[in-house]
């Protein structure tokens, strides 16, 4: 049953990210020649109401449901990789229309196609962790 | 609910997605889980990145499938029926570059099996993919993790992050656009 939880938290997820539409391809063609508020406003909406509900979790010490006090991961401190991967990550995210997490929910919705990024993606990310140790970090 | 959600209600349901996950004492960040498969398919033989115990990670995958499982579930039961209400403005700028608006999630132009097996084609969907993988563990992170976790936490190598996802995609989008599609 506790693996219930995480399939459908990924359910939910899948359903509000077609609902918001932030998995069309016309979508980020939209934000990225800024045309439409709409993907700004999810992003922002999330951003904002997320640091609210991390501060507040923060504040009055939360913990989780296995019993932990909830702490957050502190991102490694430099920026090379972030800059370097993320416009990297940047061009996919626009020659695709998806990041991540949107070409398994189009996998879902049909679109077959997206197997071909998610073998792509699989292989981009056996090749950095083959250069891994040669790359700025 | 079959009618598109508006972006206030998308970004709070985005935001209590992560929060839920946080309350179950993990993390929000859906890149992860292509290092995961990687590993699961035992690339962690060959090379030490993916020698870690994915199982850990199970959770993770599990959310995958449950998104693919949405993905379904929208298309069959909560699809509006209607157009995407896409803006004037860029279904003119799309024209130019002779991709006509279809008013489906993605355009039928380019996602199509014939397409794919051109140059262009693997170009877009294997190298665009690639390009994904690659960058998403560069940076250690993607949309979820960094955009959303990240700043969420107020990450400034998140930030970093971010402002590299949107150099790379204004470049993609406003001067190789312009070349691939001409």
């Amino acid at each position: 049953m506790k693996s219930l939880k995480y399939i459908l938290t990924g359910v939910l997820f899948g359903i509000v990210m077609s609902k918001s539409e932030a998995i069309s391809w016309y979508r980020i063609q939209e934000m990225f020649r800024f045309q439409s508020f709409h993907m700004f406003g999810i992003i922002g909406t999330a951003v904002l109401t997320g640091v609210i509900g991390v501060w507040l979790i923060k504040r009055f010490g939360y913990k989780d449901t296995e019993g932990s006090l909830i702490v957050f991961p502190v991102k490694e401190k430099g920026w090379r990789r972030y800059l370097f991967g993320g416009i990297i990550f940047g061009f996919g995210w626009v020659l695709t229309g998806a990041c991540p997490g949107p070409i398994f929910v189009l996998l879902g919705q049909g679109y077959l196609l997206m197997i071909v990024v998610i073998l792509g993606s699989l292989l981009g990310t056996y090749v950095y962790g083959i250069y891994r140790d040669r790359l700025p970090h | 609910m079959t009618q598109p959600w508006p972006w206030y209600a998308s970004g709070l349901a985005i935001s209590a997605i992560m929060l839920l996950l946080i309350f179950f004492g993990k993390s929000f960040g859906f890149s992860s889980n292509l290092r995961n498969i990687c590993s699961m398919m035992g690339a962690g033989k060959r090379v030490k990145f993916f020698d870690f115990d994915w199982k850990a990670q199970r959770w993770n995958l599990l959310f995958l499938v449950g998104a693919v499982i949405g993905g379904f579930i929208s298309k069959q039961w909560l699809g509006s029926g209607s157009p995407l209400a896409l803006s004037e403005a860029t279904i003119a700028d799309l024209k130019s570059l002779d991709i006509p608006f279809d008013g489906e999630m993605v355009p039928s132009a380019i996602f199509n099996w014939q397409y794919l097996f051109t140059f262009k084609g693997m170009f877009i969907f294997l190298g665009g993919g690639f390009l994904i993988g690659f960058g998403t563990r560069y940076a250690g992170g993607c949309t979820s993790g960094h955009a959303i976790s990240g700043l969420s936490n107020m990450q400034l190598p998140s930030l970093i992050a971010v402002v590299g996802f949107f150099i790379g995609g204004l470049v993609m989008t406003h001067l190789i656009f312009p070349l691939l599609f001409s």
